[in-house]
């Protein structure tokens, strides 16, 4: 971006390409986060709430608390990689968008 | 001169090396702040994760997974998941619109002045109350592993993190955090190689011990995978459970309002980069976490109680992974462990003394007090510079006036709490709401930093103690962080829409999302 031709952003921002763009990120992230949110808030909430369920054992003495406890981790690491391989598409749809404004 | 204390001077010894050569980089404000923007990806996130993984966490996490069992495991659950509200919503925006601090986000389509005074405000305080938490866990900690006593020690470390951000800015800062994660990671590692050794490398030996923990045979033996023995109904009242959904909140939206991991995707070239970093941060601080299974429950099934309560019979939280190393590794080890603490220590309170510095001098110097305008070149980084320095001796007073009993945990649960009720808030609206103005930002900011700290003070934790406590839970954020949303929301709805912020939104958003015009790397 050069300081002698101002990027007209509205323009920019009317695009087609870059209204289609922002309509993918929004249907990505909305459901993605709300979904995180509530797979995480349910762990304080069974653990706090129904204790004995929780309390259940599934593998010798792992019980449920503790096997949901060690699954947030891998929610939170596949939701990363997943991320990771969508965004890489935006990436694309945004130099598009913004394509000769360098 | 005793093992641990060479492994001291040796860690020491290299990053001052490190801050020696950084200072000879650090030439702009650019350079100082964000490290020319010069970072890359693997280097950012093990940075992310150095300057993120606290003495609380590795000290306090390993002790209250040894006395509280799986109720403290939540922590390391809740720490690591926190990571996704970063990535999702709030790194590659932030590296896109802003320069040095979480304000130039906010401040971006808002009245400047009000807005950055306020978010100032909100870091310098976040970082002030997070480092004399540091500052008074450092002091006890190394009291404890070398013989110093707790004034002394708090003071030295302070000093050491005032060379490091004063002479070395953002890349000395970032070479000590990635020095630090590396090595407490390798700790953990070898630490619950040892504690798998000791149950002879079995998962079902060692989970079947966990569940009958007897503390070496000196306890009675206790189930400690089971939920609630911190905030069980029978452990810690009715309001136990709900004071736990409240703590993970707070954990899970306050680090992507935390200033001083904000602040640290500037210092990589590209929204990508930053992109890229978290997920590498993701998965060091991932693994951290899950370690903490291993040598915090560990540690209840190997060490005698006597050697992990004080001399009162109370639980000794900090000691537990120090004393577990020493136990089963020998004085070698015991001596590396402390020192990967007190690396810990400093490559924290580096990273909060930066961004706190650098929010004082762009926020409020350059922008709130002059306007924005060009003052004299180079009169951004002396104020950074002085500011490093104030608040460097402000927090050493306060933690040496507090001295050793003050609760590390509550002031750390109030810096996140603060973080997500007022910061976090702000940052989303301002991105995603067109409509949000700064009447939106400013009610926001003072609601969610003053609901928070009032809630706490009158919590049991608080001005009352636990008998006169006038609210129940110890953590606010189940009530402060909807405060924070709702008047940011109110403040905006009942106040007249603001053209000139609307009109901003399309370049705000533009940015944001296609890096357009964001600031570039400017030294290689």
């Amino acid at each position: 971006m050069s300081e002698k031709t101002p990027v007209n952003w509205e323009k920019l921002e009317e695009k087609p390409e870059f209204r289609a763009l922002m309509a993918r990120k929004k249907a990505f992230i909305i459901p993605a986060t709300i979904f995180f949110l509530i797979y995480y808030l349910a762990l304080p909430i069974l653990v706090g709430y129904w204790p004995d369920l929780m309390k259940q054992k599934v593998w010798g003495e792992v019980n449920i608390a503790y096997v949901f406890a060690l699954s947030q981790f891998f929610m939170a690491w596949i939701m990363a990689f997943i991320y990771v391989r969508v965004a890489a598409k935006w990436d694309k749809a945004a130099a598009e968008v913004i394509h000769g404004h360098h | 001169m005793t093992i641990a204390q060479i492994m001291f001077m040796a860690f020491v010894g290299l990053t001052l090396l490190i801050t020696f050569y950084a200072a000879k980089k650090n030439t702009g404000a650019s350079a100082y702040f964000a490290a020319g923007r010069s970072i890359t990806g693997w280097q950012n996130g093990l940075a992310v994760a150095g300057d993120y993984m606290s003495a609380a966490s590795f000290l306090g996490i390993s002790g209250m997974i040894c006395f509280s069992g799986y109720d403290g495991f939540m922590y390391s659950v809740g720490f690591l998941v926190a990571y996704i509200t970063v990535l999702l919503i709030v790194a590659e925006p932030l590296r896109n619109a802003g320069k040095y601090t979480m304000a130039d986000l906010l401040a971006y389509r808002l009245k400047p002045r009000p807005v950055r005074a306020l978010a100032s405000l909100s870091t310098l305080i976040v970082s002030t109350i997070y480092m004399i938490a540091q500052m008074v866990g450092a002091g006890g900690i190394i009291e404890r592993l070398i013989g110093i006593e707790f004034a002394p020690a708090v003071i030295g470390v302070g000093v050491l993190m005032l060379v490091y951000v004063v002479f070395g800015g953002m890349l000395a800062t970032t070479w000590v955090q990635i020095i630090k994660a590396l090595l407490l990671i390798a700790g953990a590692l070898l630490l619950s190689f040892l504690v798998l050794k000791f149950h002879h490398f079995s998962f079902t030996e060692f989970f079947n011990s966990v569940s009958k923990a007897d503390y070496g045979g000196s306890a009675e033996p206790k189930n400690l995978m089971q939920p609630g023995l911190k905030y069980g109904v029978a452990a810690a009242g009715p309001w136990g459970p709900l004071d736990l959904i409240s703590l993970c909140l707070g954990l899970v939206l306050g680090t992507a309002g935390l200033p001083h991991i904000l602040v640290r995707f500037y210092t990589v070239p590209d929204a990508k980069t930053a992109r890229s970093s978290v997920v590498w941060a993701m998965a060091i601080i991932g693994l951290f976490y899950i370690m903490t299974t291993f040598f915090g429950f560990g540690a209840a099934t190997i060490l005698k109680k006597e050697l992990i309560t004080t001399a009162a019979g109370k639980p000794d939280i900090n000691m537990v992974a120090p004393i577990l190393a020493g136990h089963l590794g020998g004085p070698y080890f015991f001596a590396f462990i402390s020192a990967v603490a007190f690396a810990t220590i400093l490559a924290v309170v580096a990273g909060l003394t930066m961004s706190a510095s650098a929010s004082f001098a762009h926020d409020f110097f350059s922008n709130v007090i002059h306007h924005g305008k060009a003052n004299r070149p180079g009169a951004e980084l002396i104020v950074a510079r002085v500011t490093a320095f104030c608040v460097g001796a402000v927090s050493i007073a306060i933690a040496i006036y507090l001295g050793p009993s003050v609760n590390t945990a509550f002031l750390v649960g109030l810096a996140f709490a603060v973080a997500a009720s007022a910061n976090l808030p702000v940052i989303i609206f301002s991105v995603f709401w067109k409509r949000f103005n700064t009447s939106g930002a400013v009610a926001g900011l003072s609601a969610g930093l003053i609901s928070a700290i009032v809630l706490i003070l009158l919590s049991p934790n608080g001005l009352f103690g636990k008998t006169g406590a006038i609210f129940p839970l110890e953590n606010p954020g189940i009530v402060s962080i909807p405060i924070g949303f709702i008047a940011a929301w109110l403040g905006t709805i009942l106040t007249a829409r603001d053209p000139e912020a609307e009109a901003k939104f399309a370049e705000l958003t533009v940015r944001a999302h296609t890096g357009l015009g964001a600031e570039k790397a400017t030294s290689h």
